[in-house]
């Protein structure tokens, strides 16, 4: 099957986008605001035409664990989940980051804490961009501001962790998840054979057959010195992905004399107050990191040099706000505004709040 | 006298199994783990599955099998295995995948993750090893440890009204109907290690042939958690736990 065109929302563009990419397994389990994922893929049936498996397991524990089986025998498999699932998911994801696995995690956040609000939030920045789990790592995170983002990330993301031998997480809130757009869905792409997945993931657990050795996909080593060893392994590939990977997108940059950073579909309410700005005469730019982790640093810094301030905005109470301050070395204010509890702001009221802090 | 002098044609009847590595093992003297590795390794090289078999260990004194067992393996976090072995064989229909559990991964952290997958009929093998305690922690309270039993949680012998029934799970399993074949065995002797290795065979032939999942529960000992002699704890196995976990076939289907 070709590209295709079709209006429709963004959980349902991540299952579409799984299928055609050639994803081999699915396994979820179901929480607003992101269920429309498993039930699209249940309805699509992929596995009587791509022969992908889809699987509602009995908990995220369960779905994450089997992501953790599927990625160990070469498979390109992947869940999805929001903010209180992906919670239970955080020792699964350590031991997949652990074992080197490809896998993608897909959060569509909602308010927090705790069982919180089924509404739109952007409060797992830190869970998502600092590790999560326990112990060193990281995940490649994106996030997503367009319902086409949330089609494209997912191929990205998939393209990463097997680059890398490390998960990707699409981090989406729950606007871009339930909002509809219109969206090029890419061609339909052949499932790799068992043969391409041997010669792709050597390392994986698929059976002796042919090989000779036996492979062993695990996280464990008692052995302090071999297991620091593992660390420093870790950490290279980690710097490795941040020095090729930061992904962000720049607008009115050129002339601006403040600066706005925020990320997923926030960016674009901003973009929408930038624009109300300018007819005012206020020049204000906008830096949008597509990856939260590896996170834009230079690219901030560079525009922070002719800015006068900086204002974050976030669906939380201020955490990507403590990465901008790092990319600027608090040599200028960084202000923050946020909504929480699965309330969205509007265009005026982020202009506002922007006046407020530089008293324009 | 060497080696090959002692070992003539015809004089060999019996030898560590091919898929066994030569090399020492963790596990304590008296241990039934050792007896149960050397069973699997006989049982997946007999069957032609050396090739073909992904093994899930778990996290408990048996996480270390994929050292022992010369098959391709996956280390799952504690109680997960089922979950784990579910995407494998799924994604991985024609190869032979099975668990190898103890009581805590299985009957205490992994519960959900056993039952739902025997529940969905998942084409695996799942080996429980039921000694009562955790043994590689150093001796807690297991779900299936005796009421009576002294473990280093229940110092004064576990108590129902503070600690609870033990549990017996594979009856549990028996009844689900995605289960094709529940059985209790022993290797205490050579006659039930004879039967065990036998039950292992029909739960990876019926594996092999799609018919749900296998359940196949050992009961062992664990000599240094039980603090006994591992002839004492063979005796005190048959006395008490086989009380109140019988040997036997619970469920046959094939």
């Amino acid at each position: 099957m070709n590209e295709e065109v079709r209006l429709m929302k963004g959980n349902e563009a991540i299952a579409h986008a799984a299928i055609r990419y050639g994803v081999d397994g699915y396994f979820g389990y179901p929480i607003t605001p992101q269920s429309e994922v498993l039930e699209t893929l249940e309805a699509e049936m992929p596995w009587e035409t791509t022969g992908m498996v889809v699987l509602q397991a009995e908990s995220e524990v369960a779905s994450i664990n089997m992501v953790y089986g599927g990625a160990a025998t070469g498979k390109a498999v992947m869940t999805s989940s929001s903010s209180p699932g992906v919670s239970l998911m955080q020792e699964g994801i350590s031991y997949i980051a652990a074992a080197e696995l490809p896998a993608l995690i897909v959060n569509v956040m909602r308010g927090g804490p705790g069982l919180g609000t089924i509404h739109p939030s952007q409060s797992d920045y830190f869970q998502a961009t600092k590790g999560g789990g326990h112990g060193d790592y990281h995940l490649i995170v994106l996030a997503p501001a367009t319902v086409q983002e949330m089609a494209d990330f997912v191929g990205l993301g998939f393209d990463l962790a097997f680059k890398y031998r490390t998960p990707a997480m699409i981090l989406a809130d729950g606007i871009v998840g339930q909002m509809m757009e219109k969206v090029v869905l890419p061609p339909v792409r052949q499932r790799r054979t068992p043969e391409q997945i041997t010669e792709q993931c050597p390392w994986a657990a698929t059976g002796k057959s042919g090989r000779g050795h036996r492979n062993v996909v695990t996280s464990l080593e008692l052995d302090s010195a071999i297991m620091e060893k593992n660390n420093e392994r870790f950490q290279r590939t980690y710097a490795e992905i941040e020095r090729n990977e930061v992904r962000f997108q720049s607008y009115y940059t050129d002339d601006c004399d403040y600066l706005i950073v925020a990320f997923g579909s926030v960016a674009r309410i901003c973009l929408k107050s930038i624009e109300e700005a300018r007819k005012q005469g206020i020049k204000i730019g906008l830096i949008r990191p597509i990856t939260l982790w590896p996170f834009p640093y230079e690219a901030i810094a560079e525009v922070a040099k002719q800015v006068k301030g900086i204002l974050v905005v976030e669906l939380n109470a201020g955490q990507m706000i403590e990465d901008v301050r790092l990319a600027v070395s608090h040599e200028m204010p960084v202000y923050h505004f946020g909504r929480m509890g699965g309330i969205v702001p509007n265009p005026l009221e982020v202009l506002n709040a922007f006046k407020s802090h530089f008293n324009n | 006298m060497n080696h090959d002098d002692i070992i003539k044609q015809g004089t060999k009847v019996y030898s560590r199994p091919r898929l066994m590595d030569d090399r020492n093992m963790h596990y304590c003297p008296g241990c039934s783990h050792g007896v149960v590795h050397k069973l699997v390794s006989e049982v997946l090289d007999e069957m032609g599955l050396e090739n073909d078999a992904i093994g899930v260990a778990p996290v408990g004194c048996a996480v270390f099998a994929y050292h022992y067992i010369d098959i391709d393996w996956i280390e799952a976090a504690h109680g997960r295995a089922p979950a784990v072995a579910t995407a494998a064989k799924r994604l991985n229909p024609e190869r032979m995948v099975f668990t190898y559990q103890g009581d805590g991964d299985l009957a205490a952290i992994g519960t959900a993750e056993t039952i739902h997958a025997a529940n969905r009929g998942e084409n695996i093998v799942i080996i429980f090893i039921n000694n009562g305690i955790y043994g590689m922690t150093g001796g807690q309270m297991a779900p299936t440890t005796l009421e009576g039993m002294k473990t280093a949680t229940t110092p004064y012998g576990r108590r129902v009204d503070l600690n609870g029934y033990p549990l017996n799970i594979t009856p549990l399993l028996a009844q689900l109907p995605g289960t094709c074949y529940v059985t209790r065995q022993s290797v205490h002797t050579a006659a039930t290690t004879r039967k065990c290795k036998n039950a292992l065979k029909k739960a990876f032939k019926a594996s092999m042939e799609g018919r749900g999942t296998a359940v196949v529960e050992v009961v062992g000992t664990c000599s240094s958690g039980w603090k006994m002699s591992p002839a004492d704890a063979n005796k005190w196995m048959e006395q008490h736990m086989f009380e109140a976990y019988p040997p036997g076939d619970l469920k046959d289907t094939l």
